[in-house]
């Protein structure tokens, strides 16, 4: 038991800050599921949509990297 | 970023020591014009690129040789995409979207190279290019519809009591842009590779090594698919925020 709190705060925080990684991991599912669903209801508009799938993702990644920012900026930055 | 492996105390290597910017040619002072690994592999991506696209395409064979075909697979590529997401007035915007794409597509992939820097792991790099394309697009905005782009913050479609609210909503997602745009990208470079080196390390470890080989294989076989998806949703994303610049009328 040796540091102080705050050290051992920082690393608290950035293992808590890994939770984002599994909810981001819900939305992506949801976004690539739904859209599976969506596509083997009607296949001839599914080429269409490649690209908003893609979009969907890319956002709902987006703030799971964030999560992963903060880790980083915990870990290395404060 | 990174700082030295001395602050951790459980694993001996530093998965972060691979996004240093270090001088290529020694000496520890990086003044703007000091070339270092990152102006190294930018150099080496252009190179890349102006080899593959140049020297690919400059016999215009009517049977194309193989990396005519892969330049002219990626012009294809990325000039359907524009014309899909942009419409036909956006194609006039098609070169500095294409170089964008090729620019990032090949920074992501030379970083997966053994012993290379990855230069689109940098905020610094990525925040650049995503700053570019947010003041160029508002820029552009304002030119072709003057303070008419104004009403793209102002939906129209909602009731009249939610109008407000939504306008403040809309304005500060628009100016959040640029930041997740450059954060996304990087981030995704620094968690992957970050993680291919982590299982690296385990190899150390006799117990856990042909774990490690097995996770390294596979997150590499990840990573390349990541790094192309990253570039493509990048593009694509400049694609969208030029659409709203030139149709700001949802």
């Amino acid at each position: 038991m040796e540091g102080d709190i705050a050290e051992m705060g920082k690393f608290i925080g950035a293992g808590i800050s890994a939770l984002g990684m599994g909810l981001a991991a819900l939305g992506v599912g949801n976004v690539a599921g739904n859209f599976l669903a969506g596509a083997l209801r009607n296949p001839s508009a599914a080429a269409g949509q490649t690209a908003t799938l893609f979009i969907g993702i890319a956002f709902a990644e987006a703030l799971g990297i964030f999560s992963f920012l903060v880790a980083l900026l915990l870990m290395f930055a404060v | 970023m990174a700082t030295d492996a001395s602050t951790g105390t459980g694993l001996v290597f530093d998965p972060m020591a691979q996004f240093m910017v270090k001088p290529l040619f020694g000496g520890d002072v990086v003044n703007w014009y000091t070339p270092t690994n990152v102006t190294l592999w930018m150099v080496i991506a252009v190179l890349g690129i102006s080899a593959m696209l140049v020297m690919g395409t400059s016999r215009r064979a009517v049977i194309p040789t193989r990396s005519q075909s892969i330049g002219e697979l990626a012009y294809g590529f990325v000039y359907k995409m524009v014309e899909d997401v942009t419409g036909k007035d956006g194609l006039k915007y098609f070169p500095y979207i294409m170089t964008l794409f090729m620019f990032v597509l090949f920074s992501n992939f030379l970083g997966l190279l053994p012993m290379a820097f990855t230069t689109t792991s940098h905020i610094a790099v990525t925040g650049v290019l995503a700053m570019a394309v947010f003041l160029a697009v508002t820029i552009l905005g304002f030119v072709k519809n003057g303070p008419a782009f104004l009403g793209m913050f102002w939906v129209t479609s909602a009731p009249l009591a939610l109008r407000p609210i939504l306008a403040l909503i809309e304005v500060i997602s628009y100016f959040v842009r640029p930041v997740s745009h450059s954060i996304r990208l990087a981030g995704n470079m620094t968690a992957g590779h970050a993680v291919v080196k982590v299982f690296a390390a385990f190899a150390g470890l006799v117990a856990l090594s042909p774990l490690a080989i097995l996770g390294v294989v596979a997150m590499y076989g990840l990573e390349i698919l990541v790094c192309f998806i990253q570039a493509y949703v990048f593009t694509i994303l400049t694609c969208v925020y030029l659409k709203d610049a030139l149709h700001p009328h949802h």
